[in-house]
């Protein structure tokens, strides 16, 4: 109820606010559009000691998953015998940059998929293992084990037709609005970020950072997971997970990011 | 998912205080929380953890509900003489798990 009055109340000081012609009224003003040069990632936003856990490997809670995902890498698994090691070697070279191009438009299956569905592409077809569950502790750990080898890295959304027509269709469901709330993505993250959501600060939802730990979650949750906790949030029907507007959704994120730094595994509160 | 992740200097010199970081991954359930079905969910947290330089206990800490989830433990001790530490952690549902790192320190 909180949450909701809340939200309800910013989008009318949005409103307020730009009827308002005085200077005072501009001084307050919200923020104009992230633009390219204006974009933070949300580790700027968090408090010294949670940036600080992201910051340092050994008290980012993240690495328990991403040693798990390391174990995993190098075991073998399903009927071929084989482990993702015995095909793409060691991570720290073949997978170098690889999360930073994720999502990807898959010529195969003709979807675009995000990195998790990406690796349960190579378990089944290549390794004839059965699929990792979407969000289970297993996928999660492998996707950021990925994820880290491409830390620091620019986010570098393909460019191939059916990536871009995915963003496309992202982009749009990022404008739309959505849910009893009737808000959409771009009304909280574009034009009110750096205030206040009840307790927590509103950040401009760049997504470089996924997997990220999440304090609130008490464990390691994917970008999908976090999209539809937006959309609880507004009280809008939530896609399963794995469905396509959230890869949809996924892929414009990628693309608004282009040029960010790769975070990952990323801590947020 | 790892059990457990220990950070701590392989090498020390003698008299040194080194640090030692342990995290471990468990769900710190409190027992308070209502599951999906309105029922409690049972208690299940670590009681307790104990840091043994050499057999000889140098560090101890009991653990409460109000601990996150994957608790994070950090200290510092002495560098005495080269061996073996040995980390337990003991809790809930005969819940135990140990890891061992050893440590060589120099004159």
């Amino acid at each position: 109820m909180k949450r909701a009055a809340a939200l309800t109340l910013l989008a009318r000081c949005a409103v307020a606010v730009s009827a308002a012609a005085t200077t005072a009224a501009m001084a307050t003003a919200a923020p104009a559009p992230a633009a390219a040069d204006e974009r933070r990632s949300g580790s700027e936003f968090m408090s010294a000691s949670t940036q600080a856990m992201q910051r340092d490997d050994t008290l980012n809670p993240g690495m328990l998953w991403i040693s798990g995902g390391e174990a995993q890498w190098n075991a073998a698994a399903g009927k071929s015998g084989k482990s993702c090691a015995s095909c793409h070697g060691d991570a720290a070279k073949s997978m170098r940059g690889m999360a930073a191009r994720f999502p990807a438009f898959d010529a195969a299956s003709k979807v675009t998929v995000n990195l998790a569905q990406r690796i349960n592409i190579c378990r089944e077809r290549k390794q004839q293992a059965p699929a990792l569950k979407l969000e289970s502790e297993e996928l999660l750990g492998l996707e950021a084990y990925v994820a880290l080898q491409s830390r620091g890295m620019p986010v570098s959304p393909p460019n191939d037709a059916g990536t871009k027509a995915s963003a496309a269709r992202g982009k749009q469901l990022y404008f739309q609005r959505i849910g009893q709330l009737n808000l959409s993505c771009a009304q909280c993250h574009d034009q009110q970020w750096g205030k206040r959501l009840a307790g927590s600060t509103i950040p401009q939802g760049h997504a470089a950072a996924y997997p990220i730990y999440r304090l609130e979650w008490q464990a390691m949750g994917s970008l999908q997971r976090r999209l539809r906790n937006c959309m609880s949030g507004v009280r809008a029907e939530i896609p399963p997970v794995g469905a396509k507007e959230l890869v949809d959704l996924e892929a414009w994120l990628a693309v608004r990011d282009q040029g960010m730094k790769m975070e990952s595994p990323g801590v947020r509160p | 998912m790892a059990r457990a992740l220990i950070h701590m200097p392989t090498t020390a010199k003698k008299g040194e205080v080194i640090e030692i970081r342990a995290l471990i991954g468990h769900p710190m359930e409190t027992g308070y929380r209502p599951g999906a079905d309105g029922r409690v969910v049972p208690r299940d947290i670590i009681r307790s953890f104990v840091c043994k330089y050499n057999g000889e206990q140098v560090f101890g800490a009991e653990l409460h509900q109000a601990i996150s989830a994957n608790p994070y433990i950090s200290f510092f001790t002495i560098a005495t003489e080269s061996g073996t530490l040995e980390f337990t952690w003991e809790g809930d549902n005969r819940f135990a798990h140990s890891e061992k790192m050893t440590l060589t320190v120099s004159a």
